[in-house]
């Protein structure tokens, strides 16, 4: 009796909450799998879709918003063994897993923190609120593969906002893998897009697109190309997150920044009066 | 603001348009409902804004005579008797007796019983003679006899009505019945043509109490209500409740008047009342007069103070812009 | 009729030096190399002062007595006292309110009752507001100890001279950095009486150096590298200009830039408070102002009885000596200013929007633009998409909410916007659609230093205001 033989993985790009190869038609050997080497084209694509999914996704309810992120939870949990394959440590696995669940509370808990009323010096009701800042780039750090990927994810979409990812050139097996999740977690469609390949690819495309809000450089490590993605984000002046130091502990307590650093937060004002 | 448009647009069959609105519960609650809001806080800062103006040397003498020219010299109390109110019509006709350049106020407001003893001492003179008829200032009286109240000061002389809308109908959204009285008395007036038939015909003046209204929503709508019943000024107040003429409540009134012009083509005049006592008050509201309606309502014809210790501070202003020097209450009658 | 006499404030209580040098470490210091430039009254075209330009070697000295005096003294200073000196600068600035207030007339050419009414009493109320937050910093939602950065570059613009001044030093200060700030080269002069200020409130030395000059001095202090914060108010393209050049660089920065708010009004509006608010969001300060309502998107059904009253009201409006008490609108700021507004009104024109401005007259020297407001207007025109930065109104019209959120939101700029209804549903369906940083309903313009103001998309980053401002100052 002969053994088995394996059905292979074939991994595609994640866009619009569809797995399509890439235009290019080209990829690359990561782990003795292939995988796609993303194109502009396929970065303009991921832009599209996530535009055509802010309305809905910023518009869902904050509780909407916390439980679809905990059901990432919920899946991750159950796809561990998936990712240990991969060669992601068990223990990370279960770091990125809590990630999702502790960001996932705060959908609906950031305004009170981070907003508020504000007490002019007038008969005015005063209030600043936080909004999702739009479209967000974001390139993933290389290390760790799994958890800095999340990370880097969730506090950005926790808020409203939806993403395009560059997976880490080196580490792209688990993004592909989380997107595998990221589909059967009710995560609306566009709201997470990934790219792998070269960040050369597709990056700079991502920095200097009109329809992108911000830029999350986290996982750039070269410099001068962190550099030209920031003069390229400028054109129209995205919010900028700054790649993070090579010793970044990823296993801390994340605090809010990487949330707030992608928000707008809106000032209304109105008269008291009879 | 819809309905106001429509009426600005095509004036002429909005005036018949407008004349039948009194003819219903309805149709007059409709209307009224359906004027824009004020917003308070927008409306008071302008208001502040307006008293932030400098009115200085030759304006500000200029704005002084136009106030004395705009007084409703009144004295309504208890006391009052014929001695007292002859001495007030006195001080109405030549207020500086020591300039005769001093113009005359715009008239003398007394209650009905004094009118038979002021009406001789105008007569001719220019200054007109108000009385406050229909059971001033509560209005808490039978509509007989608010209509002979009127009637009787008119009678005795009176070419001025200052009439009290009866707050608690208006409050209780019976604006119905607000309009039917305020028509009433304006028959009791002499009727809106009774020029032409050379029976005597009193200006009616409404006083719509706003320190009891308590929203400038209110005071918009009182004022449109008044105007639509036929009243000849919109005026604040009777003096006797805590809140008197305030300069944003004038200001709603002012732009009401206006607003009005420009539906119907009739300009109705506005009186503040109570609580104006200095002559940078007054100014300021001809500020606000000058700047909400313009010049054709800075005329003693359509715009009144009512008031009484303001007209000594105008004339001690008066006489320091004249002199240099400033005066004391000692140099000016206390009548 | 009834004629306004003139009004004039008093000039005496002003004493403008014939010439002013930098305040570098505590001291007005001579330039490096002598230069210099005349700011002018921009209403008569008077010279008021000469005023030293800043070079490399200036800048680098300011930067220096900065860092100097951030790790000496205002640094290792606990918070208590940097509140108390900045409670100190507050209570000067309103102590000498009066002369501030005129020479921000002077120099910039807004009225004396804005100066006197607005500007200055919130540039004490912003130094009085931060003082309050130097000691509490680790009770502000940053975690237990948050740091301040440093050194903090601030280039700030001419519409509000010492307001922006107080917006960018008073939070930086209470978060414990020090500051070199460069004014507007049209408008330095209360930029170095506040300097004065600080003389007399005994600040110690370097820890606010103000060096002035024009864009040159201005893209010497952003690039400097001594510097760890650059906060920036001004144009969207300059604002671009160093968002590029702080690329790559540890230096945190903060831009509030360009505008074109739309103020929408819908036919339920309070008609008569909503004509004030669009005066007031279109002709405060000129329409220098990078919140300024100049997008008016009135409902159709309304639009001739809200455009029949505002011009009623234009007509009203006082233009001239920004000195006189009842001058409602002043000078425009520069001849550079001036040609941008008379070119941008021509295009309009051009391009076959309907131009108006009520019967003016306009003084002979200076600077001065009528207020004017163009009809017709559609998306596609360019005063409809360009900041003109001057009292020029453009008039769209709209039929549904959708409608006037879809136009309103049409645009690369996303700082304020207005809107006027009675129905409160309506406002927060709205609020919640516009994307601006900053919403006025049933009103317009108005600041608080407890509010925080600041940008969507190309109208900049980070707040500046309240809790929000102080976080452009600390390590977060």
């Amino acid at each position: 009796m002969s053994e088995r033989v394996a059905v292979r993985k074939t991994y595609k790009l994640f866009i619009g909450g569809k797995f399509p190869r890439s235009e290019s038609g080209r990829s690359y050997i990561v782990q003795d799998s292939n995988v796609v080497l993303a194109s502009r084209k396929d970065a303009r694509d991921a832009v599209v879709a996530a535009r055509a999914a802010v309305q809905g996704w910023a518009g869902a309810t904050a509780y909407n918003r916390g439980q679809i992120l905990y059901r990432v939870a919920e899946m991750l949990e159950g796809r561990r063994e998936q990712f240990v394959a991969l060669g992601v440590p068990g223990e990370e696995v279960d770091a990125a897993t809590d990630r999702w669940v502790w960001y996932a509370g705060w959908s609906d808990k950031l305004s009170q923190v981070y907003g508020g009323a504000n007490p002019v010096a007038g008969p005015y009701f005063n209030l600043s609120d936080p909004e999702p800042t739009g479209v967000v780039a974001v390139v993933a750090p290389e290390r760790p593969a799994l958890l800095g990927l999340v990370s880097v994810i969730a506090p950005a979409i926790v808020t409203g906002n939806t993403v395009v990812v560059a997976a880490s050139p080196a580490q792209p097996l688990a993004a592909v893998t989380l997107a595998e999740v990221l589909a059967t977690s009710d995560l609306p469609g566009g709201v997470v897009n990934i790219l792998t390949g070269r960040l050369t690819d597709t990056v700079p495309t991502l920095a200097g697109h009109m329809d992108v809000n911000a830029i999350d450089l986290t996982g750039v490590a070269d410099a001068e190309l962190a550099k030209e993605l920031e003069v390229r984000a400028a054109e129209n002046l995205k919010r900028v997150l700054r790649p993070a130091p090579a010793d970044h502990d990823w296993t801390a307590d994340p605090g809010l920044t990487r949330m707030t650093s992608l928000l707008e937060t809106k000032t209304v004002w109105h008269p008291k009066g009879v | 603001m819809r309905r106001l448009r429509d009426m600005t647009a095509t004036a002429t069959s909005a005036r018949s348009d407008l004349s039948e609105l009194g003819r219903s519960e309805t149709a007059l609650r409709t209307f009224l409902n359906g004027l824009p809001g004020v917003d308070q806080v927008g409306a008071e800062q302008r208001a502040a804004q307006l008293s932030t103006r400098s009115i200085k040397t030759t304006a500000k003498a200029q704005a002084i005579d136009l106030a004395i020219r705009m007084v409703d010299l009144t004295t309504l109390e208890g006391a009052d008797t014929p001695g007292k109110v002859q001495a007030l019509a006195a001080k109405a006709l030549r207020p500086d007796p020591a300039d005769p350049s001093c113009p005359h106020v715009g008239a003398v407001c007394v209650y009905p019983a004094m009118v038979p003893h002021v009406a001789e001492v105008l007569r001719g003179t220019g200054v007109h003679l108000a009385s406050v008829a229909t059971a001033f200032p509560s209005g808490q009286a039978p509509l007989e006899v608010k209509l002979a109240d009127t009637r009787a000061a008119v009678a005795d002389g009176a070419d001025e009505i200052d009439m009290v809308i009866n707050r608690g109908a208006f409050l209780a959204g019976r604006y119905k019945e607000v309009f039917d009285e305020i028509v009433a008395v304006k028959e009791a007036c002499g009727g809106a043509d009774a020029g032409r038939q050379g029976r005597p015909r009193a200006h009616l003046k409404v006083i719509l109490e706003t320190g009891e209204l308590a929203t400038y929503d209110n005071v918009r709508r009182a004022s449109w209500l008044a105007m639509l019943a036929g009243g000849d000024f919109i005026k604040t107040s009777t003096g006797k409740v805590p809140v008197a003429a305030t300069m944003p409540v004038t200001l709603v009134m002012l732009e009401a008047v206006r607003d009005f012009r420009a539906a119907t083509g009739r300009q109705v005049g506005v009186k503040p009342a109570g609580g104006i006592r200095t002559s940078k008050d007054a100014i300021r509201y001809l500020v606000m007069v000058n700047e909400t309606v313009g010049a054709d309502w800075l005329d003693p014809n359509w715009f009144r103070f009512g008031a009484s210790s303001l007209l000594n501070d105008l004339l001690m202003q008066r006489t320091k812009l004249k002199t240099g020097v400033y005066s004391g209450p000692d140099y000016f009658t206390l009548d | 009729m009834f004629e306004y006499a003139p009004a004039p404030e008093s000039r005496s209580v002003v004493d403008i030096k014939p010439s002013y040098g930098l305040f570098i470490d505590g001291k007005f210091v001579d330039p490096t190399d002598g230069g210099n430039f005349k700011s002018v009254n921009p209403a008569t075209e008077e010279v008021l002062a000469e005023v030293a330009e800043a070079d490399a070697e200036d800048v680098d000295r300011a930067v220096r007595a900065a860092r100097r005096a951030y790790e000496k003294v205002w640094g290792p200073m606990p918070g208590r006292d940097r509140a108390k000196y900045l409670y100190r600068i507050a209570r000067i600035i309103q102590e000498r309110s009066r002369e501030l207030a005129v020479l921000e007339s002077l120099d910039n050419g807004k009225p004396i009752k804005e100066s006197r009414d607005i500007d200055i009493p919130l540039v004490a109320a912003y130094f009085f507001y931060y003082a309050g937050w130097a000691d509490k910093l680790e009770h502000a939602g940053f975690g237990p100890d948050p740091r301040p950065l440093g050194v903090a570059a601030q280039v700030i613009p001419w519409n509000f001279p010492l307001m922006m001044l107080s917006w960018k030093i008073a939070p930086a200060l209470a978060a414990g950095n020090t500051v070199v700030l460069k004014p507007a080269e049209t408008t330095p002069l209360t930029a170095l009486l506040f300097a004065e200020i600080c003389q007399q409130a005994d600040l110690p030395a370097g820890v606010v150096n103000i060096v002035t000059g024009a864009g040159d001095t201005g893209r010497t202090l952003v690039e400097h590298p001594g510097v760890d914060k650059v906060a920036f108010t001004g144009s969207t393209e300059v604002g671009r200009g160093i968002a590029r050049s702080v690329a790559g660089t540890r230096k945190k920065l903060t831009l509030e830039l360009g505008g074109k708010a739309a103020n929408i009004v819908f036919d339920d509006a309070p008609v008569d408070q909503a004509v004030e608010g669009i005066v007031n969001g279109i002709f405060f300060n000129q329409g220098h102002v990078c919140c300024a309502g100049s997008r008016l998107l009135v409902q159709e059904s309304v639009a001739d009885v809200v455009l029949e009253s505002l011009k009623r009201r234009m007509a009203q409006l006082r233009v001239g000596d920004p000195l006189d008490k009842n001058t409602d609108i002043g000078a425009i700021n520069s001849a550079v200013q001036l040609a941008r507004i008379r070119e941008l009104s021509e295009a309009g024109s051009a391009e076959g929007a309907e131009r108006w401005s009520p019967a003016c007259e306009l003084p002979d020297r200076g600077f001065w633009f009528a207020p004017t407001i163009f009809t017709g207007v559609t998306q596609a025109h360019r005063i409809a998409r360009e900041e003109i930065f001057g009292p020029v109104l453009s008039v769209l019209t709209f039929r549904t909410p959708a409608e006037a959120i879809e136009k309103a939101n049409n645009t690369p700029f996303g700082l304020s916007a207005g809107i006027w209804t009675e129905k409160g549903s309506r406002i927060l369906w709205m609020a919640d659609r516009l994307r601006a940083g900053v919403v006025w309903a049933n009103t317009f313009n108005k600041f608080d230093p407890a509010s925080p103001f600041g940008g969507y998309k190309e109208s900049g980053y980070g707040r500046e205001g309240g809790r929000h401002g102080l976080e452009a100052y600390l390590n977060v």
